[in-house]
């Protein structure tokens, strides 16, 4: 039996001090007097040689020879090796939550620096040390809106990932909270003009994407003033290496931006673990859900770092938290700070330029494809919709079959648009993958 | 220490990158642009990587040393787990891949890891079905106690909208149920340490959607009463939500299923060896008896007839999305490879010296420390610095000369029901010898308090930062380092 470090002599000194023969008078001593469960389901135990062969099989399973295109809000970016490199520090990874900030001082330091990179690459002032995800980051400022307002009534904007808002419908299905959707246009735009029409008093807040899902990159700062009119919260969640070259969130108005962090550093990986990121204006920061880290002194005068404003927390206010959130991400928050530092400042830069001068590379390829047409694209980052001549979901189907990922057919969320197909260009993506990508769309078609 | 804003050099870069091998075209509007770069450092990959290898020097973790944070399980992580997670065949799979026609075949691996281990989870802990979704221990409880509403809702029992939650529970048990819309209730502990059952009774009634109960409970006290528990609630119309945080105790000898829970999460951060990470990546996978199951979220799991895993998306009654995905993918993958690394003897190996080894230190600290319920613990032993405050050595005094002497301190002040609580968790990784080195710590530590207070009051002083003025910190915020800096 690994990982058991005592010997039967060291629990035979251990039995005679705590005052029991065995482990079974043990069991009893402690109350526990139910019977001993026979487990016959379960197989023996093998070595770590053994289970490393038998994942590594199930590994060669899935299909990562795929050229991938496939984007729809977790993207296949660069990850530099100083990431990993950093994360996989056991003095990173194995400590906990940094309760005792004397001993924690490299996770906490790190905290605030992920939480001031956050801040400077959405233009908001305050960041918190992270959520679980994008979906639960967004369901987090909803009700951060609803809980500063005390209103229940929620406007959301149709081109919000789909997966986001189907998590949201999820958590409001106990809360008396009415979620409003806006259609988005019959392009790829988010059907900005319907945001403050739909807007009452009785309105928590506006929920919008940017980019949205289609791609589309829109200015919100106009119709955010509209909405703040009303005595509504601005919510916008982004995509961060977006934000790199586009506008900020913060000049445009919006009260909190959250967002999906995966993009920064962290690996596909099948979906998880990834990085909820959220920052806020300085009014709602004493309502803001999750850790906070924040500097201060010692009883010395040097500076330092402990975890702060914990009387929003749950270990402290229990039923009246913000947030029941306890364990976050802070692993994939190390991530992020790694990624942005190690890029810098005009890294990041250049990574987004490389993938914006790709995609629109990539969007003229595809539409001198005879049949497929394109669907807005008059402003966007990295990704764009395309119409395709017959339906999106098979031509997918026969784009794997010659080893691409071509993309996110809608008609899956979007019923109405099966012909459309979301593509998604990243950095690592070259001129030849891109070439071959239209070659074979028009093979198929 | 310098922040890392303050390193470098304007100009200075990182990595490097592709060179462009399309023409440097956009298709951002200038007035989308943005105005000025994101102030990120501006340093050599040299200086990133020093600068963050010394600041992993400042922290404290079960690698370096003993770790008996009392709740959070610090057992050893095995390294073999942290390979297998970067295998380019788990960590470059896009989730979505399965949701594109002929996708579902390229992940079959990544469907076998989750689907085999919620299988194993269901015979270990003795639920119909698991879903590896949740994203960490509350989440898990989130997920369960809106399963509970589901069930009511599905039941029209819509008057069922109080939870009720022991006064010994985490603070996340009260925060998921209001999170999920309930209204909470506290019941009370008695005299040894077990859910007062005249209380609970006296509770109990037509309003009653549930009972949230941890299983040890945080005094780390096994409560004899759990299925005259269950019953009582279930007699009463409501149902009983079990908290898996301590499953590390119990864990192969009791099949919580098969005492009446019906619902129950278990922290694979915690009793499955994955990494804490200093405050996540965690996973809560929930576990749900028969009546549950058509409300589980989706996407669900499937074997079909031939051995191949299918997703499915289509149940009535489910609650829906909780994740965006099939959970926190990359931490069920270590804690797979730790149950089949274990097998069906292991598992209970684990509790056994897990339970032994917090026994151990209960037998030796008890003549030094109090013991508000005195009897033999599970996995975990909770002690009171009472008579040592009597001299102004509190919980906090002992926790910092623990870390001058090359320990984590305990978990302190939590249960709130034990004053200057200190909860002490082993792990049953641990070794005599460490066991017997942090009790001569604690011993010392217990003489110094009547001898020479004022030494305990003034640790940590080993430290890269002595006590923090945690008061200025929350009255004058720094939470951002300003730009100009």
């Amino acid at each position: 039996m690994p990982y058991l470090a005592n010997t039967d002599s060291d629990r035979q000194i251990m039995f005679n001090v705590t005052g029991s023969q065995n482990f079974d008078e043990m069991w009893q001593q402690a109350q526990v007097d139910e019977p001993v469960p026979e487990l016959h389901g379960l197989s023996a135990g093998v070595s770590e040689f053994e289970v490393t062969n038998i994942l590594r099989k199930l590994a060669a399973k899935n299909a990562v020879h795929l050229i991938n295109f496939l984007g729809a809000g977790y993207y296949d970016h660069i990850i530099p090796a100083a990431v990993s490199e950093i994360t996989g520090r056991s003095e990173f990874y194995t400590a906990y939550t940094p309760y005792q900030p004397e001993a924690s001082q490299g996770t906490l330091q790190a905290i605030y620096e992920y939480q001031s990179s956050i801040c400077r690459l959405t233009d908001m002032p305050v960041a918190n040390a992270s959520l679980y995800d994008g979906g639960t980051a967004l369901f987090e400022a909803m009700m951060l809106a609803c809980r500063t307002t005390r209103r229940k009534r929620v406007i959301i904007s149709g081109a919000v990932s789909p997966i986001f808002r189907k998590m949201l419908s999820c958590y409001s299905g106990n809360l008396d909270i009415e979620l409003i959707e806006i259609t988005p246009g019959s392009a790829d735009d988010s059907n900005q003009n319907e945001f403050p029409l739909a807007c009452d008093k009785n309105t928590a807040c506006v929920i919008v994407q940017y980019p949205n899902f289609f791609g589309a990159i829109e200015d919100w700062s106009s119709c955010n003033e509209a909405i703040h009119a009303q005595g509504a919260l601005t919510i916008c969640s982004a995509y961060p290496i977006a934000l790199a070259l586009l506008k900020t969130p913060g000049k445009m108005g919006f009260d909190v931006v959250t967002g999906e962090g995966q993009s920064m550093g962290m690996p596909l990986s099948f979906g998880g673990p990834y990085l909820g990121f959220m920052a806020v204006t300085e009014k709602l920061m004493r309502k803001m859900p999750g850790r906070i880290c924040g500097r201060t002194v010692d009883k010395e005068g040097r500076e330092g770092f402990v975890l702060t404003l914990q009387t929003r927390e749950q270990h402290i206010r229990r039923e009246s938290a913000m947030s029941n959130v306890c364990t976050n991400e802070n692993l994939c928050a190390l991530s992020a700070l790694l990624y942005l530092a190690g890029l810098g400042k005009q890294g990041l830069i250049d990574v987004a330029e490389l993938c914006t001068a790709k995609a629109v590379f990539a969007r003229e390829q595809l539409l001198n494809i005879e049949g497929v047409s394109a669907v807005g694209g008059n402003a966007f980052f990295n990704e764009f919709v395309i119409s395709l001549p017959g339906d999106a979901a098979e031509i997918t189907g026969k784009m794997i079959d010659k080893g691409f990922a071509p993309g996110f057919p809608l008609g899956r969320y979007y019923p109405e648009r099966k012909e459309q197909l979301l593509v998604a260009i990243t950095e690592k993506r070259t001129k030849e993958e891109i070439k071959a990508l239209a070659n074979a769309l028009e093979a198929v078609l | 220490m310098k922040l890392i804003f303050d390193i470098g050099q304007p100009g200075r870069r990182g990595v490097s990158l592709p060179r462009p091998d399309v023409p440097r075209k956009t298709a951002i509007p200038a007035s989308l642009q943005r105005s000025t770069p994101a102030a990120l450092p501006e340093a050599s990959e040299q200086d990133v990587i020093r600068h963050y290898t010394r600041l992993s020097r400042k922290n404290i973790g079960i690698d370096t040393n003993f770790y008996p944070l009392g709740s959070c399980t610090m057992k050893y992580n095995p390294k073999f787990h942290e390979r297998i997670a970067t295998l380019p065949g788990y960590a470059e799979l896009h989730p979505l891949l399965p949701q594109l026609r002929h996708g579902g075949v390229l992940t079959q691996g990544a469907l076998a890891v989750i689907y085999e281990a919620q299988s194993i989870l269901c015979e270990l802990l003795g639920f119909a079905e698991f879903t590896m979704q949740p994203l960490a221990g509350a989440h898990g409880e989130l997920t369960g106690v809106m399963l509970i509403a589901a069930w009511h809702k599905a039941h029209d029992n819509t008057q069922r909208k109080v939870m009720l939650i022991p006064d010994a529970a985490h603070g996340t048990n009260p925060a998921s149920a209001a999170v999920a819309g309930f209204i909470t209730q506290v019941v009370d502990t008695d005299n040894s340490g077990n859910v007062n059952l005249n209380d609970l009774q006296n509770k109990l009634g037509t309003d009653t959607a549930g009972f949230m109960l941890t299983c040890p409970n945080t005094l780390g006290l096994y409560d004899n009463q759990v299925r005259k528990i269950c019953e009582m609630v279930h007699q009463a119309g409501g149902l009983v939500y079990c908290d898996g945080a301590n499953f590390n105790a119990i864990m192969g000898r009791i099949r919580p299923g098969d005492l009446g829970f019906d619902v129950m999460h278990v922290n694979l951060h915690k009793t499955f060896a994955t990494p804490h990470g200093g405050g996540g990546p965690g996973s809560g996978p929930v576990g749900v008896a028969e009546h549950l199951v058509p409300f589980l979220p989706v996407s669900r799991i499937r074997k079909r007839d031939d051995g191949t895993y299918a997703l499915e998306y289509h149940f009535r009654k489910s609650i829906g999305y909780i994740a965006p995905f099939y959970g926190n993918f990359g931490v069920i993958l270590k804690a797979y490879a730790y149950m089949l690394t274990l097998g069906r003897t292991g598992f209970r190996k684990v509790s056994e010296n897990a339970v032994l080894n917090a026994n151990y230190i209960r037998t030796r600290l008890a003549p030094y420390f109090e013991q508000k319920y005195d009897r033999p613990c599970m996995h975990e032993c909770v002690f009171s610095a009472k008579k040592q405050a009597q001299n102004g050595v509190h919980a906090l005094d002992i926790a910092k000369a623990l870390i001058d002497r090359g320990f984590h301190p305990p978990t302190i002040y939590f249960p709130l029901i034990v004053s200057e609580a200190l909860m002490i968790e082993p792990t049953e990784t641990e070794s005599k010898e460490t066991l017997d080195a942090f009790c001569e710590a604690m011993i010392e530590i217990a003489r110094l308090a009547e001898t020479n207070p004022e030494a305990l009051r003034s640790c940590p002083a080993t430290t890269p930062v002595r006590r923090l003025d945690e008061t200025l910190a929350a009255r004058k915020p720094d939470v951002a380092a300003s730009l100009s800096q």
